[in-house]
């Protein structure tokens, strides 16, 4: 899951890493709050799940408090490529001499922990990758041994910053590596870490993605609750369910992940617009089923349903009466297609036979059960 | 011949005596795997359902011969768990259990191939292996999987998996051996592994590969089969058309910074001389003529 830079900020700080004081606020008036407490000049800052903050206008300097009052005022409500602001961070304004950039995160190919490290902070890193590779010094960690100072301090002679901050980077980017691995973050990353101009090391962003795996051994119910979920998300979430909300008017249901992106694709292929992904996984038992089709009734978009069930231990009877049962259990808006295939297919759609109607159909194949469903949607539409 | 596992496989469970572990170790065995063991170090010296319960791996190793674990722990316990199988002393390690933190995940991958490089993992969240009709280790439904060979299966995902296997057997194509390898981001056994074991088992002619969005192991795989692999591959690869940056269902299903898309994927196969299936079932086509073919 995904933090704002103020909370990153506190996760950073809870491993003593130097952040600056500041506040989260979600109204003007408490950020000119804030602001009095803090002292001018601060930075009003926009706090959204997504980059590009800056060039969308979501990053403000305040000199004064009309100055917090005239950003808080602009920034909040802004839509920031497609994200609503709805929170602030109000923080006191660092002067700046240097502008380094520094993450770790897993790579995936060598299955180890990667460090980057580069003088080129403050700009996209992407951009540094692709037009001066040779700025960012890397380094693979072994998760079993860690980083240790030796290491960290090759790294930071390789990365060619000031060296007069070397000692003080070190001490933080152990630091930063601590809290990548007992915080159980998917990614932390620095952009920009910054030297002011007495020469301390400070970090000035913070970006964190924790991993929602690790929840039995850290509290992540105040970053759960700040997730950027729609309506359905939110729904389909506290029924437990693997959702994710698309576009098109296409409901779908599948069990198992890899069945539900199959089922989107294929959707896709013929020439519709899938409203969603849900994976109801491996069972589809009628409590479950009920959950998902509730969720999709919700969606006004939604103008059919396209259920897609592979048994495997799960039986194709218990598939037939937990679709019927759910059925029996929620009011549907939107005509059904279902494909059943899989152990007992025959006998399931033996059981789903008598109930079939204009409402819910059946295909023999997937891609016959998506032109369907797709027929059905624009049919609606029409 | 088949990979990995074979009739002479002996399996100990880890959780054993939990509700999914004894659901799905009584599956297997009724399927024909030998279920010689199961751990819980509170309940040592029972049984579930005459399979013997023993304190640790160790114990159960010792007593039974087990050379593979299959591990039904829950999330939480499934570090300690691998490192116990491993020190225990069996060749395979088999994680069915989902929602392994990362962290551990990258630990004890690391771990084994320090220190116990003889050691095989398979998982974590995956639906374990099949060689029908000699072993089937995990949540696959056994009876979806016809018999001999010439085909192998890796896959990244359960449901398509399990999709294959039965569409291969509608086409009366029998597998050598199905690997579930998991969609999480630090899978213990990869495409590559899986590919090598295929290429030198004699009975597998023809490899099918069922990938999806994120990380770049297809990739690696389409590099390896160029340069390794002498029989036919056909693929498949979810997640055509996922938006960027959203995770579908699997950990590892992302498609971030433009990298890990299915197009760069079967693009990359392709190249490397492989037939890709536009859905499960036209890879199960294209595999029929592959096969007929052989």
């Amino acid at each position: 899951m995904d933090l704002f830079e103020y909370q990153g900020k506190q996760f950073f700080a809870s491993y003593g890493m130097p952040v600056s004081p500041g506040e989260a606020v979600t109204t003007v008036d408490d950020a000119v709050a804030a602001a009095e407490r803090l002292g001018t000049p601060v930075m009003v800052k926009a706090q959204v799940h997504t980059g590009g903050r800056g060039k969308a206008g979501g990053v403000k300097f305040a000199a004064d408090i009309d100055a917090v009052r005239t950003h808080a005022s602009n920034i909040l409500g802004l839509d920031i490529r497609g994200h609503i602001v709805e929170n602030l961070w109000i923080e006191k304004a660092s002067d700046i001499a240097e502008e380094y950039y520094v993450s770790f995160t897993l790579d995936r190919s060598a299955k180890k922990h990667l460090g980057m490290l580069s003088a080129e902070g403050g700009v996209e890193i992407e951009t540094v990758a692709e037009e001066t590779p040779d700025a960012i010094a890397k380094i693979w960690v072994d998760p079993v041994h860690g980083l240790t100072e030796d290491q960290c301090r090759q790294w930071v002679l390789a990365a060619n910053l000031n060296p007069d901050v070397t000692d003080q980077t070190v001490e933080l980017l152990l630091k930063l590596y601590e809290a990548y691995t007992s915080g159980d973050a998917d990614l932390v990353e620095i952009n920009p870490l910054i030297v002011t101009p007495e020469g301390k090391v400070h970090v000035l962003d913070a970006k964190v993605t924790l991993d929602g795996n690790a929840g039995f051994r850290h509290d992540l119910a105040p970053f759960d609750a700040t997730q950027p979920r729609d309506e359905r998300e939110a729904a389909a979430h506290a029924k437990g369910l693997q959702y994710v909300g698309l576009e098109g008017s296409v409901g779908v249901i599948a069990n198992g992940a890899g069945l539900a992106m199959s089922t989107v694709d294929v959707v896709n292929q013929v020439g519709g617009k899938p409203a969603n992904f849900l994976d109801i996984g491996g069972g589809a038992n009628a409590d479950v089923m009920a959950g998902a089709l509730e969720v999709i009734n919700n969606d006004p978009d939604v103008q059919s349903i396209f259920i897609n069930i592979f048994g495997g231990i799960t039986r194709g009877e218990e598939v037939a009466n937990g679709i019927i049962e759910a059925m029996n259990r929620v009011n549907i808006a939107s005509p059904i297609v279902i494909r059943l295939d899989g152990t007992n297919a025959d006998e399931g759609r033996a059981l789903l036979e008598p109930h079939l109607s204009d409402r819910l159909m059946m295909a023999p194949t997937m891609l016959e059960a998506a032109r369907e469903a797709v027929a059905l949607a624009e049919g609606a539409a029409s | 011949m088949s990979i990995f596992v074979d009739e002479n496989t002996k399996v100990v469970y880890q959780g054993l005596t939990g509700s999914q572990g004894r659901y799905y170790g009584m599956l297997n065995r009724d399927y024909g795997t030998q279920v010689v063991a199961g751990t819980n170090p509170k309940k040592a010296g029972t049984d579930v359902e005459g399979v013997p319960i023993f304190a640790s791996v160790a114990d159960a190793v010792e007593a039974t011969g087990a050379n593979v674990s299959c591990v039904f722990i829950p999330a939480a316990g499934v570090r300690s768990a691998v490192l116990e199988a491993a020190e225990g002393g069996v060749e395979l390690i088999v994680v069915i259990t989902e929602g392994v933190p990362m962290h551990d995940e990258a630990y004890f991958f690391n771990k084994l191939k320090t220190d116990y490089p003889g050691v095989r993992l398979l998982g974590p969240n995956c639906p374990g292996l099949i060689s029908p009709g000699k072993a089937n280790i995990g949540i696959t439904a056994g009876h979806i999987a016809k018999e001999g060979g010439p085909v192998g299966i890796v896959s990244r995902s359960g449901t398509l998996t399990y999709q294959a296997l039965y569409e291969l057997k509608q086409k009366d194509i029998g597998c050598t051996t199905c690997v579930g390898i998991g969609g999480d981001p630090v899978p213990g056994t990869s495409f590559i592994d899986c590919l090598a074991a295929f290429e030198e088992d004699p009975e597998t002619e023809a490899v099918m590969m069922i990938g999806e969005i994120g990380g770049s192991a297809e990739e690696e795989a389409a590099e390896f089969i160029a340069a390794n692999v002498s029989k036919p591959v056909v693929a498949y690869i979810a997640g055509l058309t996922a938006p960027p940056g959203k995770k579908m269902g699997h950990a590892g299903a992302i498609v971030s910074g433009g990298k890990g898309t299915a197009q760069a994927k079967m693009d990359a196969l392709a190249a490397a001389g492989v037939r890709i299936g536009q859905s499960p079932s036209e890879a199960g086509d294209i595999m029929d003529e592959v096969v007929a073919a052989l």
